[in-house]
């Protein structure tokens, strides 16, 4: 590489978004050494502690970043379909020789105590292969079979996450839905899925001899509107008979298909039961660590509730509760704030793009970040099930840390190289 | 056109939504509801109180009447315990053989903690000793949701001074709702007596170490390095007046009988004893008995939980004629050698007031030695129809506010709970009776120290303390000193003066010293050998039974260091009980010990049974607050009547 080419390189490469990831990553950190629960020896460098893990899952992050940054542009389009064939691959692998760790076979070990987690790693490799599908055929979405087309690459690792079974990670990769938005698939997708939330919840909430003559007025309602346009008539009928039926086959999934302690977190999450010390022990303890910062926080290591273990899986899924405990809405405001200057400068960042490829990707970044902060975030504050999903760049972990930082900066070397062409 | 460029506004805008979304909620359950806050706090909180020992009181030569005596009661955490029990069985078979209880009750008992709170302690088994408490400790660890906390039970090494000293209780519901958070459930507090009025100070402030624990409940130090906490502060210590020795003494001579016996330090207005008979012994309101032996009081005949010095009603009689004579000697209506002719009586209009004798002429001194009732209404008749009032009315009332002035008619303000005012009307109250149709004949009854006039034990030895102070009181009370400076409210300094000059005293302290040193007195029973003792008795007639035995007094008659009031219920006359207790006591205090041919007499004393006949007078029962009432007579209740005879008029 030539002199002139590392200059442009370090004048290309969006530094507010590395300051922005090299800060989240600090914040984790520091959480993180606060959720020890007691501390014998508080050394930054004890390796054996998370933190001390965490630090350097931090430090081989950034090499493993910036050697991203010294690859070639062209290598992520060209190698998609090769990176995203091996994600796969391993997510079979983790069916077979996986570790099961809580019930989820998700794990494979790799020796020194260090695992892998390749749901991880399948949503980069997804989205590569996404952008490259996208970039390469200029599908607009409008015909079936591009949209099949897409589901497939979705589909594929979404059926083996899945099996394992991992539920988070499985919906995170719903973000997918969005760049094909953007990319022209029909915003009513997006409001289909919306009214699929909508009507889920609502069986819930609603019994069904209420629920189904309210679908019936709504549907008679816009079908004798649009009494004179037939197409419009017609489809509006087919709505309401698809709602109709949803209902019944989410009845029958939940009660069939969900296991018994996911029944009872959607029960719980959406007030039906009221249980202290069971299934809603995580959610209420760390909804009490979070609360009990208040404004401004207890301060750094004196939360109470998040050194003497009140909150279970601290460090990992539940790391807000500690922000929120020690940091108070402060500290809260601080993380959003930063999460949602981060999107929306991928956003910003992936409309400048002039190619399909790199755009698609950033849309699928950002996308993926969000779904993850918005569902880890929103779980530990009880608006969303539990489902363990880590909060990027702050939950402890090295999967989950290099997977992020390898998804953001393929984007970040995408964008330094956005004059040239792929 | 569908300009697939905007689109990317509506995602970020999804973003910016659901980014405010998380925000609002975190508001809420961090800003604007402190519930979460609260929730932690009761998390990791537990506030583990150290109970301050409650002060001791002693006597006024600093002998020990109430100590404390360490107990230990077994707690528990019912929740604490059955969450290990079903972690892994704990053996409560062998912790019942420690403690001593079988399964039955262990399960009783368990259900009982339960019931009252699951997370909070409470008195599994009350009041272990101290081999138990021993044997428990090392093997306590053993019972997860235990624990043991000491207490301190009050003891008393001489069983006496019950009504003085009061009891201790487990708090009401009402009081720890009044005390606005002060006391908790298992707490004790004084529910009469010095134990009572002396509370806040006697309780001494409880201590409280904040301490945090984990998840697993393990303890894991002190919450700020301890910056709320606080040490227990010992209740402060008190010394009584009371002497313990006459104290011991008079419950001892008034064993077997109903009465009282108040004796002050006239200079002082110190009680040196408090005897109200019968009594109980202290001890017995202490302990897992404590309660039912409370019932028994309760219902006891005679209410041993009455405490008649501050709350028995009885008529002065006699004890009242030194006022006359004081009265009369201030105003001018007489002077010492004033005589009337005592021709067994006095005729008040159409009554008749008998004497107890045909005393001829007699003037003041002899009048007192006598206990002349005829000499009494005559100076009652010259107070109340001086010629400087416009009529016998306004003389009445400007009469019984001189009286009052010597604490009759209201409370002295003593420093135990539930004293009672006595009685004694004004004016308004009459003219409301007789409309304007009174006079002095009307109330003659009164210079007797009968008819509608009642005063307490206390009252009578208060008014002992003036005459001997030649004309001042000071309020009596029963404690000292307060802590190890020994302070002493200021109230109990102050001298109220009766507005009786103090020449005026001199001729009838002269009575009151014939009355007991002479051959003619009434209080010759009570004679001491060696000192002027000074008295009157009193024979206070009942209309229930036989008349009560009075004796009051002070000595010795110069520089007086005891002021008595003696009462012995249905004893009959005054000289053969309350004359002859007084003197014992007294003679104890100056002498410090009894002549030894007395000896014989105390003993004969002590063993006397002078219990009422049936029906037994009702007294009227203390009551808190008791004092503020109006002083209207409890109706059917006890009266003393006067011996008055209607005669027809001759002339
Ligand atoms: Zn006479």
């Amino acid at each position: 590489m030539s002199n002139q080419q590392s200059n442009r390189f370090f004048f290309n490469v969006d530094w507010i978004t590395i300051l922005i990831y090299v800060a989240l990553c600090t914040i984790g950190f520091v959480n993180i050494y606060a959720s020890i629960p007691t501390q014998s020896d508080s050394s930054v460098f004890n390796f054996s502690s998370n933190y001390g893990k965490q630090l350097i899952y931090i430090l081989a992050g950034l090499v493993l970043g910036f050697s991203i940054l010294l690859l070639e542009a062209k290598f992520f389009s060209v190698f998609s379909p090769i990176v995203y064939g091996i994600t796969v691959l391993l997510l079979i692998m983790v069916l077979i020789v996986g570790r099961k760790v809580a019930g989820n076979q998700a794990w494979i070990s790799i020796g020194g105590g260090f695992r892998l987690q390749p749901a991880e790693f399948a949503k980069f490799g997804t989205a590569l292969l996404l952008s490259r599908y996208i970039s390469s055929f200029s599908p607009k979405f409008r015909d079936f079979k591009s949209i099949l087309f897409a589901a497939l690459i979705i589909g594929t690792p979404l059926f083996f996450i899945m099996m394992q079974p991992d539920a988070g990670s499985a919906l995170v990769f719903l973000s997918f839905m969005f760049p094909m938005y953007r990319e022209g698939l029909s915003g009513y997708f997006l409001l289909i899925f919306l009214g699929m939330i909508v009507l889920f919840v609502a069986d819930f909430l609603v019994p069904m001899a209420v629920l189904i003559p309210i679908i019936l007025a709504i549907g008679g309602f816009f079908i004798y509107q649009n009494r004179r346009k037939q197409k419009v008539m017609f489809s509006a009928i087919l709505v309401t008979f698809v709602a109709i039926a949803y209902l019944f086959l989410v009845k029958v999934a939940y009660e069939k298909v969900l296991k018994p302690h996911q029944r009872t977190r959607i029960e719980l999450i959406l007030g039906l039961k009221m249980d202290p010390r069971g299934v809603g022990y995580n959610v209420i303890q760390s909804k009490i660590a979070i609360g009990s910062g208040q404004l401004t926080g207890r301060g750094f290591l004196q939360g109470t509730q998040t050194k003497y273990g009140y909150v279970p899986a601290q460090s990992t899924d539940f790391i807000f509760s500690t922000v929120g405990e020690e940091w108070g809405f402060v500290g809260c405001f601080v993380v959003i704030g930063l999460y949602l200057f981060l999107l929306l400068r991928l956003i910003n960042l992936a409309e400048r793009q002039r190619s399909t490829f790199s755009r698609v990707y950033g849309y699928c970044v950002a996308c993926i970040l969000f779904f993850h902060v918005f569902i880890n975030i929103g779980m530990a504050i009880g608006i969303v099930p539990v489902i363990g999903i880590p909060l990027p760049f702050i939950s402890y972990g090295g999967s989950s840390l290099w997977s992020f930082t390898v998804l953001l900066f393929i984007f970040l070397k995408l964008d330094s190289n956005r004059m040239g062409f792929i | 056109m569908d300009n697939l460029f905007n689109r990317k506004y509506i995602v970020q805008g999804l973003f910016i939504v659901v980014s405010l979304i998380l925000l609002g909620t975190l508001f809420y359950i961090q800003v604007a509801s402190d519930r979460y806050f609260l929730s932690a706090e009761s998390n990791v909180l537990r506030k583990i109180y150290t109970f301050p020992a409650r002060g001791i009181i002693l006597d006024r030569n600093e002998k020990v009447l109430v100590q404390n005596e360490p107990v230990y009661d077994l707690m528990i955490i019912p929740n604490d315990f059955k969450a290990a029990d079903t972690l892994k069985p704990i053996d409560t078979l062998e912790l019942c053989n420690i403690i001593g209880i079988d399964m039955i009750k262990f399960r009783k008992n368990l259900k009982k903690s339960t019931n009252q709170s699951l997370f909070q302690p409470s008195i599994f088994e009350g009041q272990l000793s101290v081999e138990i408490y021993q044997s428990l400790s090392e093997k306590l660890s053993r019972f997860p949701g235990f624990f043991v906390q000491s207490r301190t039970i009050r003891n008393y090494p001489d069983s006496i001074a019950s009504q003085f000293l009061g009891y201790i209780k487990e708090v009401s519901a009402k009081e720890i709702e009044k005390s606005e958070g002060y006391y908790r459930p298992t707490d004790y507090i004084g529910k009469s007596g010095v134990e009572k009025s002396y509370e806040t100070l006697l309780r001494g402030k409880r201590g409280v170490v904040r301490m945090l624990y984990d998840v697993h409940n393990v303890p894991k130090g002190s919450y700020a390095d301890g910056k709320f906490d606080t040490a227990a502060v010992s209740g402060e210590q008190l010394i009584s007046s009371l002497d313990i020795r006459l104290q011991k003494m008079g419950e001892e001579l008034m064993k077997n009988k109903v009465g009282s016996i108040v004796a002050i330090e006239p200079s002082t207005g110190e009680i040196l004893a408090f005897v109200s008979a019968p009594g109980y012994d202290p001890n017995e309101m202490v302990g897992r008995q404590s309660g039912n032996n409370y019932m028994k009081y309760l219902g006891a005949p005679n209410r041993p939980l009455n405490v008649r010095p501050i709350a028995g009603y009885y008529s002065p009689g006699s004890a009242f004629k030194p006022l006359d004579a004081l009265l009369g000697l201030q105003e001018g209506v007489i002077d010492p050698n004033t005589t009337f002719n005592c021709p067994g009586g006095f005729r008040a209009g159409s009554l008749w007031v008998r004497c107890e004798h045909v005393d001829g002429n007699i003037a003041l001194r002899r009048g007192l030695a006598r206990s002349c009732n005829t000499y009494a209404c005559y100076v009652f008749q010259k107070l109340i129809t001086q010629k400087k009032y416009k009529n016998q009315k306004v003389a009445y009332d400007e009469w019984q506010k001189k009286v009052r002035k010597f604490g009759i008619g209201d409370t002295l303000g003593v420093d135990l709970p539930g004293e009672r005012r006595g009685r004694l009307y004004d004016e308004a109250y009459y003219s409301g009776k007789y409309s304007k149709y009174w006079g002095y004949s009307t109330v003659i009854s009164l210079a007797i120290g009968q008819g509608e006039m009642a005063t307490t034990p206390l009252q009578m030895a208060n008014i002992m303390a003036i005459i001997a102070n030649r004309g001042y009181y000071i309020k009596p009370h029963l404690v000292k000193g307060i802590g190890t400076n020994r302070t002493i409210r200021p109230e109990y300094l102050k001298k109220n003066y009766v507005g009786v000059d103090a020449k005026h005293f001199e001729p009838v302290i002269d009575g009151m010293q014939d009355a007991v040193n002479t051959s003619w007195g009434t209080a010759i029973a009570s004679r001491i050998d060696n000192i002027i003792m000074c008295g009157k008795t009193g024979t206070v007639q009942n209309s229930h039974g036989k008349n009560h035995s009075v004796f009051i007094g002070f000595a010795p008659r110069d520089n007086p260091k005891i002021a008595i009031a003696v009462i012995v219920e249905n004893a009959g006359y005054g000289s053969t009980y309350a004359a002859p207790i007084a003197s014992f006591i007294t003679e104890k205090y100056l002498k410090d010990s009894v002549a030894v041919y007395k000896r014989a007499q105390i003993e004969w004393m002590k063993k006397q049974v002078v219990l009422p006949a049936e029906p037994k007078p009702k007294v009227v029962t203390p009551k808190p607050g008791d004092s503020a009432k109006v002083n209207t007579p409890p109706a059917g209740k006890q009266t003393i009547k006067t011996v008055i005879k209607p005669k027809p008029a001759v002339k």
